[in-house]
C-alpha cells in the first residue's frame, strides 16, 4: 500500500515556504482535563493560527517531559484513556472542520502495544500525517521507519544540541521536519537555551533536506520570533499545557459561557505566540 | 552459548536503548569508555584492590546448617553479601562505575535508589573519590527508610525526594534520568540494576558478576562440586545477574529468580514483572514490564522498597524466554516469615530484599535430597529494614 499523494506536512511548509512564515506548531496533552475539550482546544488552535498541531498521548512515564506535561498527563490518565481515544481526537475535529496537519507525539510503548502494523494504520484512518516518539532513537526505528514509509506517515526525528555527528544521519533520514530540541533537558518553559542554539541550528540546517523546527522551551512570542528566520517552524507544548491547566477551573465548568471562556482563553494565549514575520 | 548482548545492547529481543536523543551520545560515550577500561590491568587493579580492601571481599560463603537441618532437605550456603561494606551487594557495581566516572573526568554523580542500599553506596563511593552526589528517592522511600536518608547525607550526598508518579523506585528513576538529561555535560549516571539502556545491563552485570565468580570457587574449595540450584531475588535484577551470570554455562546448575508478589499476583499489588508481565519498553530497555492492555506502566507493590519495581532488567528476560532460568513469585507475608526464620535459626537478619530468596529457599530445600546443594545470594542485611517491619511484626514479637 503506497501513498502517491503528498503528506499534508509537506503542502504546509510549501505554502508558508512561499508566503515566507514561520510554521506555529501547538502541542496538547490529549485527556487534559477529557477528550471532549481537547477536540475543542485542536480546534481553537487551529483558529489561533496554529500551521500543524502535536496531539500528545498522555503516558505514564514521560521521561522526556518536564513538571507540566507530566502533571497534564497524570490529569488525564486519571480516566482510562486509551492511544485511540486519543487518536480520536484528530477525526473527530476533522469532522468538526480543522484542516491543519495533526501530528501525533506518543511515546513508544503504547504504540509497540497496539502493535507497529495497527498503529500506522489506525494512524492514517484518524487523518495523521507525521508521529513523533522521544524514546525512539535512531538504533532503534528501523522497524517503525519501515512501516512509516510504506503507510506514508512521516516518522519525525528529534536532534539535540548534544547529537554532534549524529545530526548528519538523523538529518539525512528524516520526513516532514527535523524536531531541534533548543537545549538539554526535559519538555518545560525556560529562559535560556542552549548556548551553542544558533550553530546547533546551523548544523542541522546544512544536514537536513526537510524544513527544521525548534521546540523545548518556547513560551513566549519574544522566543519564537528568536527563532523565526534560523528555522521553519517553533512547536510550543508546556506553555500551552501550563496555560490549559489555569484555564482548568474554566474548562471543567457546566456553565457553556464559563467553558467558552476558557477554550478562548488558551486560544487567545496561542494567537499571541505567532511570530509576525520571518526575519532573514 | 550466544554471547549476549550484541554490538546493539540486544539479549534476543530485550535490551536496546530507548531513550531521548539528548542522551544517545551520553550512552554511546559510556559505552567507549567501559570497553576502554574494563579489561585495562590499572583500571581492575584498583577495582580489585577497592573491592578487598575497602569493601572486604571477597564475601564468605557460608554453610547455614541450623537452617539446613531445620528444613530438612538440601544444603542451604548463603552468599553472604550483606557483609560488604555498606550492607549490600551494591558497593561491588558503584565501586566499578564510580572509577570508571572517574576516568571519564566527571566529578559529579548520581544515582536513583529504592530501598536505599544503592543510594548509600553510591554516597560512600562518592565520597571515597571526592565527587559530588545527588541521590534521587522516591518520597514514600525516603519515608520507608529513613535511616538510609540519614546514612547518605552524613556521607555528604544530597538526598532529592522524588513526588512525581507513584513516588517510589520506578519514578526515582524516571527523575534521575530527566536530571542527566540536563546535565549529561558533567555528570555520571551510576545506575544501580542491571536494567535501563544500553550498556548497562551489561556493565552492571559485570561488575556484579564476581558474586557468582567468588560463590562458585568457594563452593567447589568447600564441596568440591557446583551447587544443584542459585536462588536469588530479582527486582531490576542485580544481585541475581551477578549470581547468575558464572553459572549461566553451567547447565546443571538450576538459576531461580524470585519476585515480589506482594499482597499475591491475584491481587493488583504485587511487583511480580515476570509472572504477571508481557515485553515492552519500559525506561530504556525492552523486557518484561507490569504494565496495563495500553501500555501504560503500572504501578509495582512490595513490602520491600528494592524489589517495588514494575520492570526487571532485559537479560534476565533473555534468560526467562530461553528457559535458561526460572522465576517465581514470593509474597510479602512470605519475605517476612523468612526474614524471622533467619534471624532466628543462624543469627543473620536478612534485608527484605534478600528473604524473598530465602522464602523460595525455604519452600524448595525440603523438596530436594539431601546431598544436594542450594546457594542463596543474601543480597544484603536487614538493619535497615528493621523499622518498617516493626508494625507488621507487633503483634507476633516477644
Amino acid at each position: 500500500m503506497s501513498t502517491a499523494t503528498a503528506n499534508a506536512i509537506d503542502t504546509v511548509f510549501a505554502e508558508l515556504k512561499a508566503k515566507g512564515e514561520t510554521a506555529l506548531i501547538p502541542f496538547l496533552t490529549m485527556g487534559d482535563p477529557d477528550l471532549n475539550v481537547s477536540v475543542e482546544l485542536v480546534q481553537a488552535a487551529e483558529a489561533a493560527g496554529a500551521s500543524m498541531i502535536e496531539l500528545g498521548v498522555p503516558y505514564s512515564d514521560p521521561l522526556a517531559d518536564g513538571p507540566v506535561i507530566q502533571r497534564a498527563s497524570e490529569r488525564a490518565l486519571r480516566q482510562p484513556i486509551k492511544l485511540t481515544d486519543c487518536m480520536a481526537v484528530a477525526s473527530e475535529a476533522r469532522r468538526r472542520g480543522v484542516r491543519m496537519p495533526f501530528i501525533l507525539f506518543t511515546y513508544f510503548n503504547p504504540a509497540l502495544q497496539l502493535g507497529l502494523e495497527r498503529f500506522f494504520s489506525l494512524l492514517q484512518e484518524h487523518g495523521f500525517s507525521g508521529v513523533i516518539i522521544p524514546d525512539l532513537p535512531l538504533e532503534e526505528d528501523a522497524e517503525t521507519r519501515a512501516i512509516a514509509e510504506r503507510t506514508g506517515i512521516h516518522l519525525i526525528p528529534l536532534v539535540a544540541p548534544t547529537s554532534e555527528a549524529r545530526v548528519e544521519r538523523i538529518a539525512s533520514k528524516a520526513r516532514g521536519f527535523v524536531y531541534c530540541v533548543s537545549s538539554l533537558g526535559v519538555t518545560g518553559v525556560r529562559a535560556t537555551f542552549h548556548e551553542g542554539i544558533d550553530s546547533f541550528l546551523a548544523t542541522v540546517r546544512r544536514a537536513a533536506s526537510v524544513p527544521i523546527c525548534v521546540g523545548f522551551g518556547i513560551s513566549s512570542r519574544e522566543q519564537a520570533e528568536r527563532f523565526a528566520g534560523q528555522c521553519d517552524g517553533v512547536i510550543v507544548g508546556s506553555a500551552i499545557v501550563r496555560k490549559v491547566e489555569e484555564a482548568l477551573p474554566q474548562l471543567t465548568a457546566e456553565d457553556e459561557t464559563v467553558h467558552r471562556a476558557g477554550v478562548e482563553a488558551v486560544q487567545a494565549f496561542i494567537a499571541d505566540l505567532k511570530p509576525r514575520a520571518k526575519r532573514a | 552459548m550466544i554471547q549476549v548482548p550484541d554490538t546493539y545492547g540486544r539479549f534476543g529481543p530485550f535490551g536496546g536503548r530507548y531513550v531521548p536523543e539528548t542522551l544517545m551520545n551520553a550512552l554511546l560515550e559510556l559505552e567507549e569508555a567501559y570497553n576502554r577500561y574494563k579489561d585495562d590491568p590499572e583500571f581492575l587493579d584498583e577495582l580489585n584492590y577497592l573491592l578487598a580492601q575497602y569493601a572486604g571481599r571477597p564475601s564468605p560463603l557460608y554453610y547455614a546448617e541450623r537452617l539446613t537441618k531445620h528444613l530438612g532437605g538440601a544444603k542451604i550456603y548463603l552468599k553472604r553479601e550483606d557483609l560488604n561494606h555498606t550492607g549490600s551487594h551494591k558497593i561491588n557495581n558503584a565501586l566499578g562505575q564510580a572509577l570508571l566516572a572517574k576516568r571519564m573526568g566527571k566529578k559529579k554523580v548520581i544515582a536513583e535508589t529504592g530501598a536505599g542500599q544503592h543510594g548509600v553506596a553510591t554516597a560512600t563511593v562518592a565520597a571515597l573519590l571526592g565527587m559530588e552526589c545527588k541521590v534521587f528517592m522516591g518520597e514514600e522511600d525516603t519515608k520507608r527508610q529513613k535511616l538510609n536518608v540519614f546514612r547518605m547525607n552524613l556521607l555528604g550526598s544530597e538526598v532529592v525526594p522524588v513526588t512525581s508518579g507513584t513516588r517510589t523506585l520506578k519514578d526515582a528513576c524516571n527523575e534521575t534520568l530527566r536530571y542527566w538529561v540536563s546535565h549529561v555535560d558533567d555528570t555520571y549516571y551510576i545506575l544501580g540494576s542491571v536494567t535501563g539502556p544500553h550498556p548497562y545491563p551489561m556493565m552492571v552485570r559485570d561488575f556484579q558478576r564476581i558474586i557468582g565468580v567468588e560463590a562458585k570457587e568457594q563452593l567447589l574449595k568447600q564441596e568440591g562440586r557446583l551447587p544443584d540450584v542459585v536462588v536469588a531475588a530479582v527486582g531490576g535484577g542485580s544481585n541475581a545477574m551477578g549470581i547468575f551470570h558464572d553459572f549461566v554455562g553451567d547447565e546443571s546448575v538450576r538459576l531461580i529468580g524470585v519476585e515480589a508478589a506482594g499482597r499475591g499476583v491475584d491481587t493488583d499489588k504485587h511487583a511480580a514483572t515476570m509472572t504477571k508481565g508481557r515485553p515492552g519498553v519500559f525506561q530504556g530497555s525492552m523486557s518484561y514490564v507490569l504494565q496495563d492492555e495500553g501500555g501504560q506502566v503500572q504501578e509495582a507493590h512490595s513490602i520491600s522498597a528494592g524489589l517495588d519495581y514494575p520492570g526487571i532488567g532485559p537479560e534476565h528476560a533473555y534468560l526467562k524466554d530461553t528457559k535458561r532460568a526460572e522465576y517465581v513469585p514470593i509474597t510479602d507475608a512470605e519475605a517476612l516469615e523468612a526474614l524471622q526464620l533467619l534471624s532466628r535459626q543462624e543469627g543473620i537478619i536478612p534485608a527484605l530484599e534478600s528473604s524473598h530468596a530465602i522464602a523460595h529457599t525455604v519452600k524448595l530445600a525440603p523438596t530436594l535430597p539431601k546431598d544436594s546443594i542450594v546457594v542463596v545470594s543474601l543480597s544484603g542485611r536487614g538493619d535497615k529494614d528493621v523499622e518498617a517491619i516493626m508494625p507488621y511484626l507487633g503483634g507476633e514479637s516477644q
